[in-house]
């Protein structure tokens, strides 16, 4: 039985938007920050996410277990990273383009391999039922919350300790600001790279075993709609910052639940505009905190987008 | 006689010099092409497909016939105009990303400008819808180019989030304000008037007017960028922005002219579809069109002249896509992949420039 | 051309009183392409998405098994100048000589651009709206599936607890205002107090903002839902997911939640292509605007989920059986729509056949949504 909740169903949809919604942005977009930190760029990570949603779906498809599909999605996108951060050592190669033509890539290979998968129904990621103090079943809906959810959020809070206060951290942050500087103190920069492309490739194909397996969960070929693209942008709005990234990836989360909640209470005409609110948001939000001086605060020094 | 003889090698040089690096600027790529389509060769007689027979359905659909031909050109005008949308800016450092925006709001502004004007001989009404679609376009990425040089605003992530803005605006607007009640099924704007339509060129295909101006239009911005001091001084700014400004570069006016010039050639690129391919604005200019330039650009080198063959060549595998689906039984995706490979390879070979004895002038001077 | 309902009666005697010779008296070419067929099928998705395209391509496939005929598909065409050089491929390429352009916006103009340049092949088009001046090598054709929708409806209305009833839809286009409006009235038809609250996404295929429409029509209330997407799976997956029961739409979907799975209304294309092809083998004419409902086989429904009630069962059967008798209104006075305007006064009634439900732009009392 469900209790009728009214106008509270917009902030309540919010805030299960921003929990369903945001977790393939956090994982993309962390990634992103791990391998812009050391100063190379991947824009192909959109690829990556929908290579990573086809295989993790095939994968806990054949075997019955959506954990394997999760692994399977990680190891594919640590695959198109390793690809990616070994292209780009080579001298006269632009990490931007590769990163297209990668999207590409990952975007045909799992098209073409996932045909035959559209129509299967593989098994969902469990979710943690967080709701269960509330009697109201929209409140337990809302907090039905992913285990990959909160490991993104835990990953988060732990690369942004990582960048602080380990040798890890600081090797990937010396090779992303200076190249030579990191030469001269031993470090091999192509290699840094590598796996920092590596592993952000990694969560990035995560990000996507979380859209097949778990929501929208299912495998189509329309299951991105952009997402990975969106968190790559994201990570400079978040100022190359892991814990801004989670919040960036909430917020954006959030506001995309804005338009069907409000059109669910009967706020019914310009839905398009609201749907293009997680947009404004961010645009605004973008505008309001840069400034002309200021412009690439945090930005790692070798990071080809700002020279 | 020994003016003669010391004259010789160095005006040989000179040609030498001019003439090996676009030698090697045209056989590099070619190579890579060709190693590309080794590569996916392979990953076809895995599959147990015959790559031959995939190359010969390629040639057909897109370079055999007249047909073919067609086929392949008419898919060529929005992916030139989208890919200088990049490409422009691009030659200032900046990589902006959300041309579909543009020719979003480019074809509107094309469709309101025709039904406006719908009175007005075809000159005059083509004349003001064209105008209406580089303005709307040429101020919505001029805003990006103007946003980041008065707040800093990183250019990527604003192009692209102003590029779904634009989207949700045009649908708003179509499906509301500028609906044509009688467009039942699918929601668009009033069909322009028949005299308001871009036909198609004369040549025996089917080839519309947007090809021409689009292939117009990289040579224009091939002279701006590489026969103008302007597009010299975008160069320098291009390389080291500060350098630029030390150097009394209006950096500022630089990189909002560039930016607000390739939103304009997106613009027309909505512009002709409306008019030439949709004869209203609705949903269907929105298919990607300006994603597809960003891969256009990068793969032209930010060139405006080399755009012109990537396209063709795009737009030729893209041709082929539906022989390829019914003849070999393999998905649409096939096409993307080997897209997607070629392009890889593409890209690598840019790490041959200059490493390759032969394009050297070095070379020949110790061979003579 | 008269506008006639399809029936396969109809249809047989169309093809034998005029043996290539069509009703309005203009001759069409038939040579001698009985013996051999190609005929091409256009999907503006995947032909595997449990929805529009799939619907199709089980036409496509029934096709597929008659003699003399040879059928190619192609999938994921958008709807801009691709898909006229699609359709031109198939014919300079494949030498299909019927076509099947499938989705919403081929017909307008792709198709009405490209028929007149092949006067010899015949484009059919699903939805399309086909009048007089237009090329006579085209024709349209399209099922009442309201009427689904409608029975879809009566067995909701038995099944909610809630009176909330929830439709997740792409855009306020006529046939979807239709299936919004005949969900709500046959909902009504069991109790009169029922609401059904719409969620347009904007878009015909977006996985994301699809779960995301399902999950707040389940956070207000909604325990029944439906959709009209390109691709209802995600819909449905979520709904059952959430506890509400689902109606199907375009094909049968219980396989993704049969125990959730009320009844679905489904296009039958299967029954209707191959009658199609075999008048075109046949050296016939099919007609140019071509309507069918539940009697003639253009839509069916899905077989009643094992959650379905007595009492649900039994208005379903009768209603199914009324509306297969012909004549059926569900359109009918007295009606107002959701601002108050009437629609239909005491007594008026809109018979499935009419085609002001064409054109369609209201959405009756009852339904929560606006159309723009």
């Amino acid at each position: 039985m469900s209790t009728d909740i009214g106008m509270w169903g917009v902030p309540l949809a919010i805030l299960g938007g921003a929990i369903r919604v945001s977790t393939p942005f956090l994982f993309v977009s962390i990634g992103e920050c791990l391998t812009e930190r050391s100063g190379r760029i991947n824009l192909g990570l959109e690829g990556t996410l929908v290579f990573g949603a086809m295989s993790g779906y095939a994968i806990a498809f054949e075997t019955g277990s959506p954990w394997a599909g999760v692994l399977a999605a990680a190891l594919a996108g640590a695959v198109f990273g390793l690809f990616h951060g070994w292209i780009c050592k080579f001298k006269g190669v632009n990490d931007v383009a590769i990163g297209i033509a990668l999207m590409l890539l990952g975007m045909g290979l799992a098209f073409f391999f996932g045909k035959p998968y559209i129509q299967p129904v593989a098994p969902d990621l469990p979710a943690i039922p967080l709701g269960w103090w509330s009697d109201i079943p929209q409140v337990q809906a809302a907090l039905q919350v992913n285990a990959l959810f909160i490991i993104g959020a835990a990953l988060a809070v732990a690369m942004a300790w990582m960048f602080r206060s380990t040798k890890i951290g600081l090797t990937i942050r010396v090779v992303g600001d200076s190249t030579d500087a990191a030469r001269a103190i031993g470090l091999n920069p192509n290699t840094v790279r590598l796996l920092s492309t590596a592993a952000g490739g990694a969560l990035a194909g995560v990000g996507g075993a979380y859209l097949s397996l778990y929501y929208p969960g299912s495998w189509n070929e329309g299951v991105s709609s952009g997402q990975g693209l969106m968190a790559v942008a994201l990570v400079i709005f978040a100022r190359w910052n892991p814990i801004y990234c989670f919040w960036a990836a909430l917020l954006f989360g959030g506001a995309g639940a804005l338009g069907p909640a409000l059109q669910s209470v009967g706020v019914t005409s310009g839905y398009y505009l609201f749907f293009a609110a997680p947009y404004v948001l961010t645009l605004a939000l973008l505008i309001f905190t840069s400034s002309p001086d200021k412009a690439m605060d945090g930005a790692p020094g070798e990071l080809s987008l700002n020279k | 006689m020994a003016d003669v003889t010391t004259a010789q090698p160095t005006r040989h040089g000179v040609a030498l010099a001019k003439w090996l690096p676009r030698l090697e600027a045209v056989v590099i790529p070619l190579g890579a092409l060709i190693a590309g389509l080794a590569v996916f060769s392979v990953f076809l007689a895995v599959l147990g497909k015959s790559p031959v027979d995939f190359y010969a359905l390629i040639y057909k659909a897109g370079f055999s016939s007249a047909f073919s031909w067609q086929n392949t050109l008419s898919r060529v005008s929005p992916l030139l105009f989208a890919g200088l949308c990049v490409a422009l800016p691009a030659r200032l450092g900046l990589v902006v990303i959300g041309g579909e925006g543009a020719i979003a709001l480019g074809g509107l502004a094309a469709a309101v400008a025709g039904l406006a004007f719908a009175w007005a001989p075809s000159f005059l009404g083509f004349i003001a819808m064209g105008v209406a679609a580089m303005i709307i376009g040429g101020a919505w990425i001029g805003a990006v180019g103007w946003l980041r040089i008065r707040r800093g605003v990183n250019e990527t992530i604003a192009s692209l989030l102003m590029a779904y803005i634009a989207i949700a605006l045009m649908n708003h607007w179509v499906e509301g304000l500028f609906r044509d009640p009688a467009s039942l099924n699918k929601p668009s704007t009033a069909p322009l008037p028949e005299h308001l339509r871009i036909g198609d060129m004369p040549v025996g295909i089917d080839v519309h007017w947007g090809f021409f101006f689009g292939l117009l239009a990289c040579l224009l911005a091939w002279i701006l960028t590489d026969r103008t001091t302007t597009g010299f001084a975008a160069r320098i700014a291009g390389d080291n922005i500060r350098a630029a400004e030390v150097q009394g570069l209006p950096v500022g006016r630089l990189v909002i002219g560039f930016t607000a010039l390739g939103g304009a050639a997106a613009g027309l690129a909505g512009f002709f579809e409306v008019a030439a391919i949709h004869g209203s604005a609705n949903g269907s200019l929105i298919v990607g069109y300006g994603y597809t330039g960003i891969l256009v650009a990068f793969l032209a080198r930010h060139n405006p002249l080399a755009i012109i063959p990537v396209a063709i060549l795009l737009a030729g595998f893209e041709a082929s896509s539906g022989l390829v689906q019914r003849r070999m039984d393999l998905p649409d995706a096939t096409i993307l992949v080997m897209e997607g490979i070629v392009f890889v390879t593409i890209l690598l070979s840019e790490t041959l420039y200059g490493r390759i004895a032969i394009f050297k002038p070095g070379f020949w001077r110790a061979d003579a | 051309m008269t506008r006639s309902t399809f029936s396969r009666r109809h249809f047989l005697a169309t093809t034998a009183a005029m043996g290539g010779v069509a009703a309005t008296g203009s001759l069409i070419p038939t040579r001698a392409r009985a013996a051999n067929l190609t005929v091409g099928f256009i999907y503006v998705g995947p032909k595997d998405d449990f929805g529009y395209n799939q619907a199709h391509a089980e036409g496509a496939a029934a096709v597929k098994e008659m003699e003399g005929v040879t059928v190619v598909e192609e999938e994921n065409v958008p709807e801009t100048n691709d898909v006229q050089n699609t359709m031109e491929s198939m014919i300079n390429f494949d030498g299909a000589g019927l076509l099947f352009p499938t989705s919403f916006g081929y017909f307008d103009p792709h198709v009405l651009e490209v028929a007149p340049k092949y006067p010899e092949v015949r484009f059919e088009h699903a939805a399309g709206l086909w009048t007089e001046g237009m090329p006579t090598n085209v024709g349209s054709y399209f099922g009442y599936i309201g009427m689904g929708q409608y029975l879809n409806g009566i067995v909701a209305g038995h099944m909610t607890q809630s009176k909330k009833i929830g439709f997740v839809a792409a855009k306020p286009i006529p046939q979807v205002l239709l299936n919004i409006n005949s969900f709500l009235l046959g909902a009504r038809a069991v109790d009169p107090e029922i609401t059904c609250q719409v969620i347009f996404t904007g878009e015909w295929s977006l996985a994301v903002k699809e779960a995301e429409a399902t999950n707040a029509l389940c956070d207000q209330g909604c325990d029944v839902i439906t959709c009209h997407v390109d691709g209802p799976k995600v819909v449905m997956e979520t709904a059952a997911g959430r506890g509400s029961y689902i109606c199907g739409y375009h094909a049968n979907q219980s396989p993704l939640a049969p125990e959730m799975y009320l009844t679905g209304a489904e296009w039958n294309w299967a029954g209707v292509y191959p009658q199609m092809v075999q008048t075109m083998l046949d050296g016939g004419t099919i007609d140019n605007f071509i309507r069918g409902g539940l009697a003639d086989g253009f839509i069916k429904m899905s077989p009643l989920g094992p959650a379905v009630t007595d009492a649900a069962r039994a208005q379903f059967e009768e209603t199914k059986a009324e509306i297969e008798k012909g004549g059926f209104s569900v359109i009918k006075g007295p009606l107002k729509d959701n601002k108050g305007n009437v629609i239909a006064a005491e007594g008026e009634e809109f018979l499935e056949t009419d085609i002001a439900l064409e054109s369609m732009d209201y959405l009756v009392e009852g339904v929560i949504g606006s159309t723009n």
